[in-house]
Parts: structure tokens; C-alpha cells; sequence
């Protein structure tokens, strides 16, 4: 992960795309600015990453079926809920389940955790289904 | 048939976007008369399609109302929308 440019999934562990599912992975650099305010002294992910890692995960699950000829943008975030902190230099995984697939638009069903199974967070993503923003 | 499609998609309607449901009658626009945006248009895309088990065309409805092919009443005035959703339905089940 580089949290200060968004980069956060590091890796596709898992991508079936007749179950819809995908599972990601994201290490926590040890250092980044993103430390530095929040907090000071006491570093911690900010939970609106979470919600982030879980959006860059139902967008690649949703790229993928969509055979890459479109992309999603994060549209709403329901039901986001974090469950535990997460301090730097921790791997964490990331869950995507494709709940509906609508015309023009995903939702997805998506859960963080670390790696031995402790749930960070969790929540219902909708992703608008566009073209790409160059075409 | 096509009033209590109306009815289940105006309860959508009332319970996504906190419209008091007597607000809601089958005249309404949508997006003109009840003031529905894209973005909770998707929930109430969403709620209808696992509803009623279907896939609302809204990619191909938007298209065809962008290039002049169709107005946004044939597809936004909820008597309209509710018309599509039966056909929709019935041709999931032909």
C-alpha cells in the first residue's frame, strides 16, 4: 500500500468471477505521511482507507467480469462499519462479493480483515459502471 | 397487476429517498415531479431489480433518451415505469 497516493491493493490473492468474488491484498507500510496527522505519536489507518481498500477491491471484481471495457466509481458507501484499529506494518485482506449486478451500476458485499482472520471492517459498496475516463 | 407494481415501486421510492408516500402517485416524475437524482435512482434500481427479480435496462433507457429516441416520461412517470417492470417480468417468465 502507498497510503498518500491511494495505492492500496498490493496483490489479487483470489478472483472467481462465476462466484463474483475476489479477495485482495494490502500491506500497511510501516511509515507514510498519513501517520504523521493521524495520530501523532499514536499511528493508525484511517478508517476511511478501509472503505477505500474495499471500493479498489469491488472495482476490481467488477472490472474483471466486465471484461475491462468499463469501470466502476465509487457511488455509495451503506452499512460501513470498523471494527478494529490497524497499525502500520500489518498485511491486510480484502473481501469482495458481487451482490447484484445492475445495468450501469454493482453492488458489492465487502469485509477487511487482518491475517489471522481479525475483522477490521465491513460494508455494502454501490460502484456506477462507466466508461473509462480517456475513452 | 400493473397497480401493485406501482404500489411496490412508490413504497421503494418512499422508503430510499424519504418521500412521504402520499406524495407518490402513478403521474409522478421521478426525476422532475419528485426530484430523484441519478445517484438514489441506483438504490431504487437496485430494491426494484431484487424485487422483482429483473434487471432495469437503465444504461439502454439512458442512451435512447439521450439520443432523442425517447423522452424521460416513457420511462420516469411511475404509471410508465411500472408498465415496464411488468413487461420486464413477463418476459423473464415467457
Amino acid at each position: 500500500m502507498r497510503l498518500e497516493y491511494f495505492e492500496l491493493v498490493d496483490k489479487i490473492e483470489e478472483l472467481n468471477l462465476s462466484e463474483g468474488r475476489i479477495l485482495v491484498r494490502g500491506n500497511v507500510p510501516a511509515a507514510s505521511p498519513v501517520f504523521e496527522g493521524h495520530f501523532p505519536g499514536h499511528p493508525l489507518v484511517p478508517g476511511v482507507l478501509f472503505v477505500e481498500f474495499m471500493a479498489q477491491a469491488s472495482g476490481w471484481i467488477l472490472l474483471s467480469k466486465l471484461n475491462f471495457e468499463k469501470m466502476g466509481f465509487l457511488a455509495s458507501v451503506k452499512e460501513a462499519k470498523m471494527r478494529n484499529f490497524v497499525q502500520p506494518s500489518t498485511p491486510l485482506l480484502a473481501e469482495a462479493v458481487i451482490e447484484h449486478e445492475g445495468s450501469g451500476y454493482g453492488v458489492t458485499k465487502c469485509k477487511v480483515r487482518k491475517e489471522d482472520g481479525t475483522p477490521v471492517a465491513d460494508a455494502s459498496i454501490t460502484l456506477r459502471i462507466m466508461a473509462f475516463p480517456s475513452s | 397487476m400493473a397497480s401493485t407494481t406501482f404500489d411496490t415501486v412508490a413504497n421503494i421510492i418512499a422508503e430510499t429517498c424519504d418521500i412521504p408516500r402520499e406524495q407518490i402517485t402513478p403521474e409522478s416524475h421521478a426525476i422532475d415531479d419528485l426530484g430523484i437524482d441519478s445517484l438514489d435512482f441506483l438504490d431504487i434500481a437496485f430494491a426494484i431489480d431484487k424485487a422483482f427479480g429483473i434487471k432495469l435496462p437503465l444504461e439502454q433507457w439512458t442512451a435512447e433518451v439521450n439520443d432523442g429516441k425517447a423522452t424521460t416520461e416513457q420511462y420516469f412517470v411511475l404509471k410508465n415505469l411500472a408498465e415496464r417492470i411488468d413487461g420486464l417480468v413477463a418476459a423473464k417468465g415467457a
